[in-house]
C-alpha cells in the first residue's frame, strides 16, 4: 500500500484498520455547552440556597417545588451530571492505561452519574407534586 | 527473511517535570481538581435534596451536620470550589474564542481566576451569615 503523503496515521495505526471513532468533536462539544449552560444556572441555584437560609422545612419544601425553582434546580443537576460524566471520563482515560481498569472505572462513571442525576430528579419532582 | 527492525523513534512530548511551574499550569491542575471534587460533592447536594423530600426528620438531621464545624468546611470548601471552577471554565471559552492565550493574559486571567473565585467566596458567606446569621 503506497503512504500516502498526507496520511497522519501511524503503521499500527493503518495496519488496525479502525478507521475514526466516530465521535469526532462531541465530547468536546457536549463539554462546552454543559459548561454555558451551567454558568447562568450555577448563579441561580446559589441564589436559591441562599433563600433558603435559616428556614423550616415546610418552607423549604415550599420553595424548592414551586414551578420556577423546581425547573431551574432540574437544569442543573441534568447539565451537570452530564458535565461531570463528561469531566471525569477525560480524567480517567488521561491516567488509567489498564484496559480492564480503565473500563470498570469508565462503567463506574457513568453509573454514578445516571444515579446522581436520577435520585436528584426523583426528590426535585417529589417536593413539587407533593406525593 | 523478515529483519527486525528497530522502532521508529517518534518523538515523545516532554512531560510536568520538564517545564518552570507557570500559574497557568498550577489554575490549570487547580482546575482538574476542583472538577474531581465538585464530582463527588454533587452526592452531599443530593443527599441533601433527598433529605428535604424525605420529611422534617431527615432534613433535621442534615441541617445538623451542616451546621457542625465540619459541616461548614465543607460547604465554604465546596462553594470555593464551585465558584473556582466555574471561573476557570469561563477561562477556558475566553480561550475557545482564540482569545486570552498571550503570555501576559494568560497571567492575568490565572490571577483573575484565584482572586475572583476567593473574592466572590467571601462575598457569598458574608452574604449568608448577615441572612441567616449563622443559622443554617
Amino acid at each position: 500500500m503506497e503512504r500516502n503523503a498526507t496520511d497522519m496515521r501511524t503503521p499500527l495505526g493503518r495496519v488496525r484498520g479502525f478507521g475514526s471513532a466516530r465521535s469526532g468533536t462531541e465530547h468536546f462539544w457536549y463539554q462546552r455547552l454543559t459548561s454555558v449552560a451551567l454558568l447562568p444556572l450555577s448563579v441561580a441555584v446559589i441564589l436559591i440556597v441562599v433563600a433558603l437560609l435559616g428556614r423550616n422545612h415546610a418552607a423549604v419544601v415550599q420553595i424548592l417545588g414551586s414551578p420556577i425553582v423546581a425547573i431551574t434546580m432540574l437544569l442543573f443537576v441534568v447539565s451537570m451530571a452530564y458535565h461531570m460524566k463528561l469531566g471525569m471520563q477525560v480524567v480517567i482515560e488521561d491516567y488509567v492505561h489498564d484496559e480492564a481498569q480503565k473500563f470498570t472505572l469508565l462503567i463506574g462513571n457513568s453509573f454514578f452519574c445516571v444515579v446522581i442525576a436520577l435520585s436528584a430528579v426523583f426528590a426535585i419532582l417529589k417536593l413539587s407534586f407533593g406525593v | 527473511m523478515a529483519e527486525i527492525r528497530a522502532p521508529v523513534q517518534r518523538p515523545i512530548s516532554p512531560h510536568l517535570q520538564i517545564y518552570r511551574l507557570t500559574s497557568t499550569m498550577v489554575m490549570s491542575g487547580l482546575h482538574r481538581i476542583t472538577g474531581m471534587a465538585l464530582y463527588f460533592g454533587t452526592a452531599l447536594l443530593v443527599y441533601w435534596l433527598v433529605a428535604v423530600a424525605s420529611g422534617p426528620n431527615a432534613y433535621a438531621n442534615v441541617q445538623w451536620m451542616l451546621g457542625t464545624l465540619i459541616g461548614r468546611v465543607v460547604l465554604l470548601g465546596y462553594s470555593f470550589t464551585l465558584i473556582h471552577h466555574a471561573l476557570g471554565g469561563v477561562r477556558h471559552l475566553i480561550w475557545d474564542t482564540i482569545h486570552g492565550l498571550e503570555p501576559n493574559d494568560r497571567e492575568w486571567l490565572a490571577r483573575a481566576t484565584l482572586v475572583g473565585s476567593l473574592g466572590l467566596t467571601a462575598v457569598l458567606w458574608v452574604i449568608g451569615y448577615m441572612i441567616a446569621g449563622g443559622e443554617l
